[in-house]
């Protein structure tokens, strides 16, 4: 019996400590149905492009309110590289406090979406499902 | 892209994403995971595996991160399966046992890889052993697999570890006579975690008269351990190694892998079974059928199944 479920990396890169946001997604997610790996706090762009390697995940969601996301976001793109993981095959996005103008660019980065304060976790939710439902078949 | 023969031969050649994309497809049960396992089997059988069971909050995890480091101080590699519940209300699942291991993420010589129950009884997940055979034939020195949370039945774990550990925590002290018949009986060895709080040493004397009373010839060993401070983790090591020299001499190694094969290829086939007959009739409409007579009082449910297997 085959059964394919979406499994889901939600990791807080960076100093700040504040992961309440990073938690009410992955519950959300989980009540969804999906498989979500947590990884806590303070973590290296290594020690997460590491745990997506390892977990083999198909979406990684990244927390951030530290304001350091220019800094760290690319350099978690770079580490998932360095591990043969590319943009395409993962779906990447991210969630915390993030001015408009930086958005542009994380897209250009690999992020697929960033969301703000505020967000519905109903719209997390339809976003991974969505991608889900359409994403290109993987290697196997 | 890549055939699983593919990602078989990455993996043999150290290939970590290759052994983590075969992972998923042995989890997920799917025809290329079952073609992977073939591919992997004949190369498994290496490793010393080690399962850590005991009750949700016995310090698992910690546990596990710390008996990890110091595999690793004394040269060895290992992987690690850490088995978190799925829910039964939302089939999905939280997996958190990473965050107690974070510093071993940083370590190549370490692969942790987090699996769901997917709504398997006693403490594993389905394909808990596959991912074993894939670990194991990837090379590593040892796999350690931790179980959910498990309370007095979940013993499913001794029947897949060369080495079994079960954790107590001073608190549940009342309970140990109760676990005698259950959990306890499955242990080569007993941690009496969290030694660092009150009545620890009263849990110990407690399972030492219990150890004491079974029969047999080994006494299995009670080792005190504070995870979190990393407190007699080295003897803890000692006695796994201890015991893996224990079987490999007896050869009560080769008599348990027997035992293990032949539940294995059993649980396997009535499953097999079990799909084939509910898929076969299922469709026809024959289960739904005989399901409605058997809700009606018009036969009983052992008829029906005799009928359904075509045994009547």
């Amino acid at each position: 019996m085959a059964e394919d479920k979406i499994r889901v990396l939600i990791a807080k890169p960076g100093l700040d400590g504040h992961d309440r946001g990073a938690k009410v997604v992955a519950r959300a997610l989980r009540d969804a149905g999906m498989e979500v790996i947590y990884t806590g706090i303070r973590q290296t762009p290594d020690m997460i492009a590491e745990a997506a390697l390892q977990e083999d995940v198909d979406v990684i969601g990244l927390s951030i309110l530290s304001g350091a996301h220019m800094e760290l976001f690319p350099r978690v793109v770079k580490a998932l590289r360095d591990r043969e993981i590319t943009p395409d095959e993962v779906l990447l996005f991210a969630g915390g406090i993030v001015p408009d103008a930086d958005i542009e660019p994380l897209k250009q980065a690999g992020f697929k979406a960033i969301f703000g304060p505020g967000t519905s976790t109903e719209d997390i939710i339809k976003f991974v499902r969505d991608w889900a439902a359409t994403r290109p078949a993987r290697a196997t | 892209m890549p055939t699983v023969e593919d990602l078989v031969e990455r993996l043999f050649a150290g290939n970590r994403r290759a052994l983590s994309r075969l992972l998923t497809l042995i989890e997920n049960d799917s025809p290329e995971g079952r073609r992977a396992l073939r591919l992997l089997y004949p190369s498994s059988g290496r490793a010393h595996t080690i399962g850590l069971t005991g009750s949700a909050g016995s310090g698992k995890s910690t546990l596990s991160g710390a008996i990890a480091r110091e595999t690793r101080r004394r040269g060895r590699t290992l992987g690690i399966v850490a088995i978190d519940p799925t829910s039964p209300f939302s089939q999905g699942a939280l997996l958190g046992d990473r965050i107690r291991m974070q510093d071993l993420t940083s370590d190549p010589e370490v692969f942790l890889r987090s699996m769901a129950t997917r709504g398997n009884m006693g403490g594993l997940a389905p394909s808990t052993a596959g991912v074993v055979t894939a670990l194991d034939a990837f090379g590593k020195d040892a796999v350690l697999v931790e179980t959910v949370g498990a309370g007095q039945d979940e013993v499913e774990v001794a029947g897949m570890a060369d080495t079994t550990i079960v954790v107590l925590t001073p608190g549940a002290g009342d309970d140990v006579q109760a676990m005698k018949a259950g959990i306890m009986e499955i242990a080569d060895i007993l941690v009496v975690n969290k030694c660092d709080l009150p009545n620890a040493d009263l849990l110990a004397r407690q399972v030492a008269s219990i150890v004491d009373a079974a029969p047999g010839a080994r006494r299995t060993p009670i080792i005190k351990t504070a995870g979190a401070q990393e407190e007699g983790i080295g003897a803890l090591l000692d006695a796994i190694e201890e015991h893996r020299a224990y079987i490999e001499t007896s050869h009560i190694r080769e008599r348990h892998r027997l035992e293990q094969a032949r539940h294995q290829v059993i649980a396997l086939a009535r499953q097999r079974l079990i799909d084939r007959l509910v898929a076969e009739h299922g469709a026809n409409g024959r289960l739904d059928d005989l399901v409605a007579q058997v809700a009606r009082r018009e036969i009983d449910p052992h008829s029906a199944a005799d009928q359904l297997i075509g045994e009547d």
